[in-house]
């Protein structure tokens, strides 16, 4: 088993060693018919307050990893926790409700909805947290600030940058405060300035104290997080980053 | 930026939001349901974005309930209409025939009438002779081609008691009484192809038998008793005089108050042939009208079948809408589903949707069935009816059909697996 202990940038004072790790994978396996097995036999913890990028060349069952990680997929063996808990024996509606409150989304594509304005997008974050309608507008609009976009609350994303959007897309996922922020591939359809900034904007989230799993194939996006999990042909290759 | 952020201090974990403070027992958050307006806002999302397809989706529905509105309605106004029209001429006529037998001519005495008349409650009554003779514009018509028309002999006051009026000119009277002048049904006068009365100077002249009528009216429409449309009316004396008429009645038309039709009804036939009553036909003329008004009804449970039916093919079409809907939002389903959605929550949101559709469809529908059919009653005359339970029921039961139309397409979005679901471009 393979612990991730805190970073050099990491503040001290948000690790909490005595609570139970954001994520932990044991021993899981997952296996598509074909037989293809995407994931064998992976063991991986993330404590709170850490950050780690996952990295592999497409195919590698980084994806996959990630998907496990946010409950979007099960695995085929093994056991996933979440805070704690494990979530092999879970049904759909309380793994929906894990998701709606203790995980966090950004994926490479943003995935906003057209027609509806930044804050908006927000606030359908929130729609299944089970905060009322009017705290989830507060809440949207909290989340914006910290992505610096208060100004543009009321844009839709159309009249946003891909930059901008992303950043909208980071605070839907952040705005109920979540215990694991999970990205796939967050800067992959930015150019490389924007996508910087982007990165910049998550290891800020990082500083202030969110948990966060960045999946990847950019080496230089690795390069600039605390931690790198190094995933090849449904294994973990090594741990870099790693504090004794 | 980082400064203000990590100042802030505002990214402690989970437990300070307030929607996490519900924890369950094992300490996993509980579920939540959404709230009405959220389950409202959602069902919305289809139509707001593409309310062309919306509208092409729902015409089926409100095609099909447009119809069973109007099916149901209009007949229902000209029923009224017919309800107010006994309620003005009175359904409380009574006609009494005689009923040919073996070829053998039955026919009241002279004064069926006055003896009508005699009985109790009977308010008036008028009698009418049946003259053989052929009626013809000129002696040059073949009087084959006139043969629909009967020559009657009448009494003077049948107008008023089976509430008709002339068109043009004058009825018969007690001072025409012995001269040779008809009076021609509204039928009759137009099968002839004469439009107008006699004017001095200019009469207006038709053949009975072998001997010239001056015609001095032409009756409206008979309200109630349309076969006298058909007839050429002449006076008592004068067929007597004129046709060899034998002067006994044939039919007695008997008006008598609403609740004492049954008993009127019963002695009418005994008082007018008394040696065998059963030979007199007793029929009450605005009960064949209803009659007829029933046969439309059944026609209408025909349309109403049709309506069905169309309904059913809307229904068809929600559910094609519905599964291109599901197909063409995978992606929102797949994030919708990483943002915390239950599978139950995806069902009840495309549900929702196929519910609105229906919905709106209905209730356009149910408008334009309402206007269209409250537009031909105006047009017709008639007094505008809503039929408010059907509209209602038919509104309700467009959605439900939406709602088994929506079914299947929610439950296949409801299982879609959100990693495929947010892998499709």
């Amino acid at each position: 088993m393979i612990a991730i202990p805190p970073t050099a940038s990491g503040n001290d004072t948000l690790t909490r060693w005595g609570d139970p790790p954001a994520v932990e994978l044991r021993e899981v396996t997952k296996a598509y018919p074909g037989p293809v097995v995407a994931l064998d036999r992976v063991s991986l913890r993330v404590r709170r307050g850490h950050a780690v990028a996952v990295v592999g060349a497409s195919g590698s069952g980084k994806s996959t990893l990630l998907h496990l990680m946010g409950t979007l997929d099960a695995p085929t063996a093994g056991e996933v926790l979440l805070d704690g808990h494990p979530t092999g024996h879970l049904g759909d509606r309380q793994l929906a409700a894990l998701r709606a409150r203790h995980l966090g989304f950004v994926f490479q594509h943003f995935h906003l909805f057209d027609r509806l304005t930044a804050i908006d997008n927000v606030a359908s974050g929130l729609l299944y947290t089970g905060v009322p309608r009017r705290q989830r507008r507060a809440l949207a609009s909290d989340a914006l600030d910290r992505v610096g976009l208060g100004r543009r609350a009321s844009h839709f994303p159309s009249q946003l940058s891909g930059g901008e959007r992303q950043r909208v897309a980071i605070a839907r996922a952040v705005a109920h405060r979540p215990v694991l922020l999970l990205a796939d591939e967050p800067t992959g359809a930015l150019d490389s300035v924007t996508g910087g900034a982007v990165l910049d904007l998550l290891l800020e989230l990082h500083q202030a104290g969110t948990t966060l799993v960045v999946i990847t194939h950019d080496p230089d996006v690795a390069a600039r997080m605390p931690a790198r999990v190094r995933v090849a042909d449904g294994r973990v290759q090594c741990i870099e980053g790693l504090q004794p | 930026m980082t400064e203000s952020l990590a100042g802030k201090g505002d990214f402690a974990p989970v437990e300070d939001i307030p929607s996490s403070k519900a924890r369950g027992p094992a300490g996993l958050p509980d579920p939540r349901r959404l709230s009405p307006r959220d389950v409202v806002q959602l069902a919305m999302i289809g139509t707001r974005s593409r309310p062309l397809r919306a509208v092409l989706s729902t015409l089926g529905v409100a095609i099909g309930l447009a119809t069973l509105v109007l099916v149901v309605a209009i007949p229902q106004s000209s029923n009224a209409a017919l309800l107010a029209k006994f309620a003005v001429l009175g359904s409380n006529l009574i006609e009494a025939e005689a009923q040919p037998q073996n070829g053998l001519a039955v026919s009241f005495p002279p004064d069926a009438a006055d003896m009508a008349t005699r009985i109790g409650p009977v308010t008036a009554a008028a009698q009418l002779g049946n003259v053989s003779a052929v009626v013809r514009r000129s002696p040059l018509v073949n009087p084959a081609t006139t043969v629909g028309l009967s020559v009657l002999a009448s009494s003077p006051n049948l107008l008023s008691v089976v509430s008709g009026s002339v068109e043009s000119g004058q009825f018969l009277s007690p001072a025409t009484q012995r001269f040779p002048v008809a009076v021609l049904g509204y039928q009759a006068a137009g099968s002839l192809g004469i439009e107008r009365t006699s004017a001095p100077g200019r009469p207006v002249r038709v053949l009975i038998g072998s001997r010239w009528f001056t015609v001095i009216g032409i009756e409206a429409p008979m309200p109630v008793t349309s076969d006298l449309d058909w007839a050429v009316l002449v006076g008592w004396n004068t067929a007597r005089d004129y046709l060899g008429f034998n002067g006994r009645a044939t039919v007695t038309y008997v008006r008598a108050p609403d609740d004492e039709l049954g008993a009127v009804s019963a002695v009418l036939g005994p008082t007018l042939y008394p040696s065998a009553p059963g030979l007199v036909n007793v029929t009450q003329p605005s009960d064949a009208l209803a009659a007829q008004q029933a046969t439309q009804a059944v026609n209408s449970g025909l349309l109403i079948g049709l309506a069905a039916v169309s309904l059913l093919v809307g229904g068809i079409g929600i559910a094609n809408t519905m599964f291109v809907a599901v197909l063409e939002r995978k992606q929102e389903i797949g994030l919708r589903r990483a943002l915390g959605a239950t599978r139950g929550q995806i069902r009840l949101q495309f549900l929702g949707e196929a519910v609105t559709l229906s919905a709106l469809g209905g209730l356009a529908g149910a408008a334009i069935g309402s206007l269209a059919a409250t537009g031909y009653a105006l047009w017709e005359g008639w007094p505008p009816t809503l039929p408010v339970a059907i509209v209602a029921f038919s509104v309700l039961s467009a959605t439900a059909i939406g709602a088994i139309a929506g079914l299947y397409p929610a439950i296949r979005a409801a299982r879609l697996p959100p990693t495929e679901a947010l892998a499709s471009p």
